[in-house]
């Protein structure tokens, strides 16, 4: 264990004084061995009033068809494939804080990575609903693959739409493999601490034998790096893909080679801000902020810095291409976005997106729970409006002006979006009732390395000479729950 | 003769259990398993576990995984029915990137997953074989077979020496959860 212990000036990833690791669980599996308290009642009823809405609008589109929706001859892609791109986008950032911060040996992700996850698994969820709602015959959806059929025909391997098939769907079959088997050591917790009964029965199920010898952990490592060396590309793969859709067309305003990057890295920017927004209020009503910190937070607010600072430049790259292209269908487009009738939309989205973002520069804001939750649902509600004005700023007006209509949502449209919104809450809120939110088993092996009493205790055997103990005590001064006096007498 | 089938030695200290570990194998008494609610880094090189092959088996499905997509597309767009679209060629390997890239990740993950259970005997609803419920909370357990003619109390005293807070001699291999 000493090999793991980490520089003693860096902070520490869980805070708290005393903490053993059978408070760990406890405190961890303290909403689901316990009834729920009145904020997860209220959150769900409201949660399920929303999926109800999802229900009624996703079951009139189905049969009553697409006419249902405000489309229409000009804008045959609107609310429903910007909903489908913003949940894609959302689902990116499960994968990048378990993934690609694995392989960074970023311990830090620890403590995050299972409820991102599972955001990732239910936002895809909602994706893939817009997908199949958008087909107009959604029972026909096993047309898009592969199979030998009557008419003697196969997919159209060259569109786009084709690969977004397969990278979706693999996209949500690996992500789900990943959450699952990153589960079972958890799910094994519970099972031992159940009394004998349904409920131990149930996880006994799902828990699949686990035990926790050696050798099972051996290979659980191995899966588990193994699973993040393969989900880092495919992460990046997936949100390029769902780019081609526009950037593969000759649409002016969606053929541009720059939006595989700028989607990825929008998709990281919206993904972290709806982690953000969920875990804040999460550590807060489960009581977890001695393992979600101050720390989290402000890593998370500076990748949503980095990323949003990325679109930013994006915008502004398409906007000088589009002048420097000399193609004036291209500019039109553009001028049209930013001074054309949906000229509130497009600002709209430069103000959530590019400058609100920047206002994380500052430590003060940075580090303020009230302020970062408000900010990441400004990055949510921004990144919707990129994806609409992406789709609808450049269909509205195409090559022919007798045919420029204005896109008005009917009330399904809404109710689509809205209730996704709700079945993705009322999941996430069943998630965290009935499975453990933070990855107990990462968590337990932060105790001895990162804590903040592992690193007291450093200091207390006399492992740092005065300067360092100085320099310590400084950094210290960034964290929020740390009582400074304690630090004060190890000289 | 004592109907101790298991002598458990409980830790609250991952460091102490790889203490109780060495002194064990100084007295040359064999280690059943080790029970951990967390991954500990180094055991394996302490227990003599070979390093896992879980690597070859990912590799092998994600070729597998490659080659199938590579020939499903192959058949489907250039053999069975090549079409002449805007004069692109019948053969375009840019379409082939993505089919054959998802495919190799989703075998891969697929197939390496389903060897780990199988290679660690892990299945849905299969009955869990704990020696302790403790060892997925907050206890690192080493399980030593009782049988031979070690005295059991020898084993005892060791673990005790190297920092356990509890002993315990199991009748059953596993506890039961039936």
């Amino acid at each position: 264990m000493a090999s793991h212990s980490e520089s003693i000036i860096r902070e520490p990833l869980i805070t708290g004084k005393n903490i053993t690791y059978a408070q760990i669980t406890n405190e961890v599996l303290l909403p689901v061995e316990n009834k729920p308290n009145k904020a997860w009642w209220i959150g769900f009823v409201v949660s399920v009033l929303g999926a109800l809405l999802w229900v009624v609008s996703i079951s009139l589109t189905f049969w009553y068809g697409l006419g249902e929706w405000g489309l229409n001859k000009t804008v045959g892609w609107a609310w429903d494939i910007t909903g489908f791109v913003w949940w894609v986008g959302i689902g990116h950032a499960g994968t990048l804080i378990s993934a690609v911060l694995l392989l960074f040996r970023q311990n830090w992700r620890n403590s995050i990575n299972r409820s991102a996850e599972a955001m990732t698994i239910f936002a895809v969820v909602c994706a893939a609903t817009y997908i199949v709602a958008h087909m107009g015959r959604p029972w026909l959806a096993y047309f898009t693959l592969p199979l030998p059929n009557q008419y003697v025909l196969w997919v159209n391997w060259n569109s786009a739409l084709m690969m977004d098939v397969f990278a979706i769907s693999t996209y949500f079959s690996v992500s789900l493999v990943f959450w699952y088997t990153g589960l079972l050591p958890d799910i094994a917790s519970i099972r031992d601490r159940a009394v004998p009964g349904l409920r131990r029965r149930i996880y006994s199920i799902l828990s699949f034998g686990w035990t926790g010898s050696v050798k099972t952990w051996q290979r659980f490592e191995t899966v588990s790096l193994i699973l993040a060396g393969i989900s880092t590309p495919l992460v990046l793969s997936v949100h390029t893909i769902v780019s081609f859709d526009f950037a593969t067309s000759l649409e002016p305003g969606w053929h541009t080679t720059i939006f595989p990057p700028y989607f990825v890295a929008g998709a990281i920017f919206s993904g972290f801000a709806m982690v953000q927004t969920l875990l804040l209020v999460t550590r807060k009503v489960l009581g977890l902020e001695n393992y979600i910190t101050m720390f989290h937070i402000e890593s998370m607010n500076k990748i949503i810095t980095l990323t949003g600072s990325i679109v930013g430049v994006a915008y502004l790259t398409e906007f000088f291409i589009a002048w420097y292209s000399g193609v004036e269908y291209e500019q039109y487009a553009f001028i049209n976005r930013a001074t054309g009738p949906y000229w509130w939309a497009y600002w709209s989205m430069m103000s959530c997106n590019v400058i609100s973002p920047q206002l994380f520069w500052f430590k003060k804001l940075r580090t303020s729970i009230p302020f970062s939750w408000a900010l990441s649902i400004v990055v949510n509600i921004g990144m919707w409006f990129e994806r609409f004005v992406i789709i609808v700023t450049s269909l509205h007006r195409d090559y022919i002006p007798s045919s420029w209509v204005m896109f008005y949502p009917s009330w399904v449209d809404v109710g689509v979006f809205i209730g996704s919104i709700g079945l993705f809450f009322t999941l996430f809120l069943l998630f965290i009732r009935f499975l453990p939110s933070v990855a107990m088993a990462e968590v337990k092996l932060l105790l001895k390395s990162s804590s903040e009493q592992a690193k007291k205790k450093l200091i207390a055997e006399g492992h740092l000479d005065p300067e360092q103990v100085k320099d310590y005590t400084d950094a210290l001064k960034k964290y929020d729950s740390v009582d400074l006096a304690d630090y004060q007498t190890i000289k | 003769m004592s109907s101790t089938k298991f002598i458990l030695g409980h830790f609250d200290d991952p460091d102490d259990m790889m203490h109780g570990i060495e002194k064990l194998q100084k007295n040359s008494i064999p280690i059943y398993d080790v029970y951990t609610p967390m991954p500990i880094h180094g055991i394996e090189a302490k227990l003599g576990v070979k390093e896992s092959r879980l690597g070859y088996a990912a590799f092998c499905f994600g070729c597998l995984g490659a080659s199938v997509i590579f020939s499903i597309v192959y058949y489907t767009l250039v053999h069975d029915w090549p079409m002449n679209i805007g004069g692109k060629p019948n053969f375009p390997m840019p379409v082939f990137v993505p089919f054959t890239f998802e495919w190799t990740i989703l075998w891969t993950a697929f197939g390496m997953v389903f060897t780990f259970f199988a290679a660690t005997h892990l299945f849905p609803g299969r009955a869990p074989r704990v020696m302790d419920f403790r060892a997925t909370d907050d206890r690192f357990i080493i399980a030593v077979d009782a049988k031979g003619n070690i005295p059991h109390e020898d084993i005892t005293n060791l673990l005790k020496e190297a920092g356990a807070v509890e002993i315990k001699h199991n009748e059953r291999k596993y506890v039961s959860y039936e």
